[in-house]
């Protein structure tokens, strides 16, 4: 420690300011997630004895028919999940929150009907998307003959090769309010003084933005990137409150979240496994983990960060 | 530059671009919510026959609404997300402001390491440990409560609190402290000086802490599943799941659930957005 910033007292104070949150924080989510990594390593008796099984509940997933094919489901599945959230929803934030930043009444209005999917309950998100597409009410696809592309419609949500798409989209639609709010404030942020410059040398809005503005965010580009990794590896209401446990069709919206659940609690016929769940969540912790260390070492580390 | 009418038009057509993109993407986002509202005051004929138009004198009713309040005990659910929404983020903001002031304040031996101890569970969620935490509800004996919700909610809203409290308060001057200190004031009443000029960081420990405490289903589902201490999100889920063909009280229910919320955020969504911006700017 180098010299202290002020002459140090007795720091019974500094104990008392950092116990409540320290042991409250440690006691019901450090704990638990570390009990939760220990307990992959065990087996579970019917009497909750605990047997220590090594690596076996691994192996169990990686390879065992019962639960093999849907981890690698799952993680493919999360991973097309993901991948539409990179690429629908960051960029229409960005571009979203590049036409909010110029100011004025009417953007702020619009700033707060954008944001306001964001702020509303995934149950209820979930609930009107099925409404809105269901053939039964017919709401969607008269929609989309008034554009003349009625053609288009289908049961997206009840077919195995559009279901994942559509619950990805209805996803996006929600959260895009995230990206959004991060790239606006970040681009509020920076001073006039910066593209003033630029704007009189004749520089187009397109060439600000690209040349001079999004350098600058930067910083903020990878942090959206890493909350979308981290909420989409987590993701579980969504298709829970659409799709039900078994991420329907044919488990064809499966992610990890919706797999954890699943193998911790049993479904149908199937008795839950803590043990087996436990392990799902371990493996869950590493990919968030790696997505995490990754961003860290080659992102923040090397983005160059501007004191604006 | 020679400025031709042709470049004249286009220049104020681009002008207008950005608004039309706003626009477009304002309806997508409102279309939703409005055919809910909208219809949920309608008869079912209504809502299959006319689902585009405000509710008319021919099929206005409230049908759904009836059925919501005979079958589902929404007062006790709102009841109980208010109840376990506020006393979290109370708890949150209070516990956090004392570990963010100690971590801001003092320069003590293994501050950075407690900084570091503490910032985990921004990047690691807490679900991941549900396993383990539902063991230990079990063991409190604090399946089925409130309380169990509100621990398991104020652990997991603190790191981020504490992360963006202790940004704020390395922004208080030094002076107010230290003149307060030499008046003789000890560290608690220092702390409790220091503790209404954080309020500008509310907004946004609000808007990330508590709307995702409000809307969360995965807890209360597996620690608190019983009817007495559903919150509206698990008592809209159960609901729903037992009435999806009566689509009434589909779109009553729903719009009963969404109601509180967009109150509180068309009052204070300019409040929240500042608050969120506002560490940006500095």
């Amino acid at each position: 420690m180098q010299e202290p910033k002020r002459r140090f007292r007795f720091p019974l104070h500094i104990a008392v300011f950092l116990a409540p949150a320290v042991l409250l924080y440690t006691l019901f989510m450090v704990v638990p997630l570390l009990n939760s990594l220990r307990l992959s390593f065990f087996e579970l008796g019917n009497q909750d004895q605990q047997r220590f099984a090594g690596l076996q509940n691994y192996i169990k997933l990686f390879t065992d028919s019962n639960f093999a094919p849907f981890f690698w489901r799952a993680l493919r599945n999360n991973l097309v999940f993901f991948a539409i959230h990179m690429l629908v929803q960051n960029p229409i934030g960005l571009l979203l929150a590049a036409l909010l930043a110029e100011g004025g009444r009417i953007r702020n209005f619009f700033r707060t009907i954008i944001f306001m999917p964001t702020i509303l309950s995934v149950v209820i998100i979930g609930f009107i998307w099925q409404l809105i597409l269901n053939p039964l009410w017919g709401v969607a696809e008269s929609m989309l003959e008034a554009v003349g592309l009625g053609d288009w419609f289908g049961p997206w949500l009840g077919k195995p090769e559009t279901a994942l798409i559509t619950v990805s989209l209805i996803s996006v639609w929600q959260f895009i309010g995230i990206p959004m709010i991060l790239f606006y404030a970040a681009l509020i942020g920076i001073p006039d003084e910066l593209t003033e410059a630029a704007r009189v040398d004749g520089a187009t809005a397109w060439d600000t933005f690209w040349r001079i503005k999004f350098p600058l965010i930067l910083p903020t580009v990878g942090i959206v990137g890493v909350l979308t990794f981290v909420g989409n590896f987590n993701a579980f209401d969504l298709i829970y409150t659409m799709k039900g446990a078994n991420a329907g069709p044919d488990f064809a919206t499966d992610i990890m979240g919706t797999f954890f659940f699943r193998t911790f609690f049993g479904q149908q016929l199937q008795l839950g496994n803590p043990a087996m769940g436990a392990t799902v969540a371990a493996m869950m912790f590493l990919i968030i983990l790696t997505g995490v260390l990754l961003y860290m070492y080659f992102w923040a580390r090397r983005v160059q960060t501007y004191e604006l | 530059m020679k400025t031709t009418p042709f470049s004249r038009m286009w220049d104020s057509i681009k002008h207008f671009i950005p608004l039309v993109i706003l626009t477009i993407y304002a309806i997508i986002a409102l279309f939703p919510v409005i055919m809910i509202l909208i219809n949920s005051f309608k008869t079912r004929k209504g809502i299959f026959g006319a689902p585009f138009t405000f509710p008319n004198a021919e099929n206005f009713s409230l049908v759904g609404y009836e059925t919501v309040i005979e079958r589902a005990e929404f007062p006790s659910y709102f009841l109980n997300s208010a109840i376990v929404t506020f006393v979290a983020l109370a708890l949150t903001l209070l516990i956090g402001a004392m570990a963010a002031f100690a971590l801001s304040e003092y320069d003590f031996p293994g501050n950075a390491l407690m900084a570091l101890y503490l910032s985990i569970g921004i990047m690691i969620p807490i679900r991941l440990g549900t396993v383990g935490i539902l063991r230990l509800m079990v063991g409190l004996k604090l399946v089925n409560t409130l309380t169990g919700l509100i621990l398991i909610y104020t652990a997991q809203a603190l790191p981020l609190t504490i992360f963006i409290l202790t940004q704020f308060m390395r922004q208080v001057p030094r002076d107010l402290k230290d003149a307060a200190r030499i008046d003789g004031a000890s560290e608690y009443r220092v702390f409790g000086m220091i503790l209404p000029l954080v309020r500008p960081a509310v907004g946004a420990i609000g808007i990330f802490t508590m709307i995702p405490i409000w809307n969360d289903l995965w807890f209360p589902l597996i620690i608190a599943p019983s009817e007495q201490t559903a919150t509206v999100t698990l008592g809209v889920q159960q609901f729903l799941g037992q009435f999806v063909s009566d689509w009434n009280a589909v779109l009553a229910s729903l719009t009963l659930a969404m109601i509180p919320i967009l109150v509180l955020y068309i009052l204070f969504s300019q409040q929240m957005i500042r608050s969120i911006t506002a560490g940006s700017i500095k």
